[in-house]
């Protein structure tokens, strides 16, 4: 997989989720997904970014356009270094939460996405990882 | 300063249509403002429009749904219009379901929609008063 470009946005409050949101929209009108599709990637974004900032007291964004011969798709990635997730399964429930949201964010943007990987180091820092891929025309 | 929508007042129903970025303290705001004109003008329908929106995260629809809850407690009925059919599918597939809350397709069919809510009650306490007479 070669990464075609990448850039970085900071999530320190909640006007950054706005930000996240256009960058993210900016990027995947690049590629020829569709307009469902370009939803449901700017909603996944969204959730995480919300994470990032209510659980993970804040972090970082990283966008990219990757590559991988016949298709061709995006990868985003929150990072944060709050005090992790001590336990995955839990974590992953349909409305399970321990902020005030609905806790729909990590199950609802694995749903939206093809891809999803999560790591944590507990107690410092959770890293989620998504992928949406599109066939190269 | 935060970013305020407009809320329009149409008789007894209030407007409203979301064209703003719905940012978290946009969305917050907007339903402290309906809360307060809802009580103000004694509205008895609020219609909100979200053609405009791109996307409804679980955070959006959660002030969607306080917002009709809230209005609810208050003798107020609400409608949502115009959501795109890519945010519809993205809210089932992400889990939020707006229990609770009404839709309508168009602008109009929502005005049809608010009427008929807000005479079904006033029959409602017609008939309530034809009661408490006999």
């Amino acid at each position: 997989m070669v990464v075609k470009s990448q850039e970085s946005r900071a999530i320190k409050n909640e006007d950054d989720i706005a930000v996240v949101r256009s960058s993210v929209k900016r990027v995947v009108a690049l590629l020829n997904f569709s307009l469902v599709n370009q939803t449901k990637i700017i909603t996944a974004a969204s959730e995480l970014a919300r994470n990032v900032l209510e659980h993970g007291g804040g972090g970082e964004a990283r966008i990219e356009l990757v590559d991988e011969g016949d298709r061709v798709g995006v990868r985003l990635s929150f990072e944060d270094l709050g005090k992790g997730i001590p336990d995955f399964d839990k974590a992953m429930e349909d409305g399970y939460t321990t902020g005030k949201g609905m806790g729909l964010g990590l199950g609802g943007a694995k749903r939206l996405m093809d891809e999803f990987s999560i790591t944590s180091n507990s107690p410092s820092g959770t890293k989620v990882s998504i992928t949406k891929w599109q066939e190269r025309i | 300063m935060v970013e305020r929508i407009p809320i329009l007042k149409i008789g007894e129903t209030l407007l409203v249509t979301i064209q703003v970025d719905f940012h978290d303290r946009v969305a917050l705001a907007l339903q402290e403002d309906l809360t307060d004109k809802i009580v103000t003008h004694s509205s008895k329908g609020v219609l909100i429009d979200i053609s405009s929106l791109e996307m409804v995260d679980s955070f959006m629809g959660r002030v969607l749904g306080n917002i009709a809850k809230t209005s609810r407690l208050l003798d107020c009925h609400t409608v949502l219009v115009g959501m795109q059919p890519a945010i519809a599918i993205t809210m089932t597939e992400l889990g939020i379901s707006l229990q609770g809350i009404s839709t309508a397709l168009t602008a109009e069919d929502g005005m049809e929609l608010l009427k008929a809510l807000m005479s079904k009650k006033q029959k409602r306490v017609s008939h309530g008063r034809q009661i408490a007479r006999k």
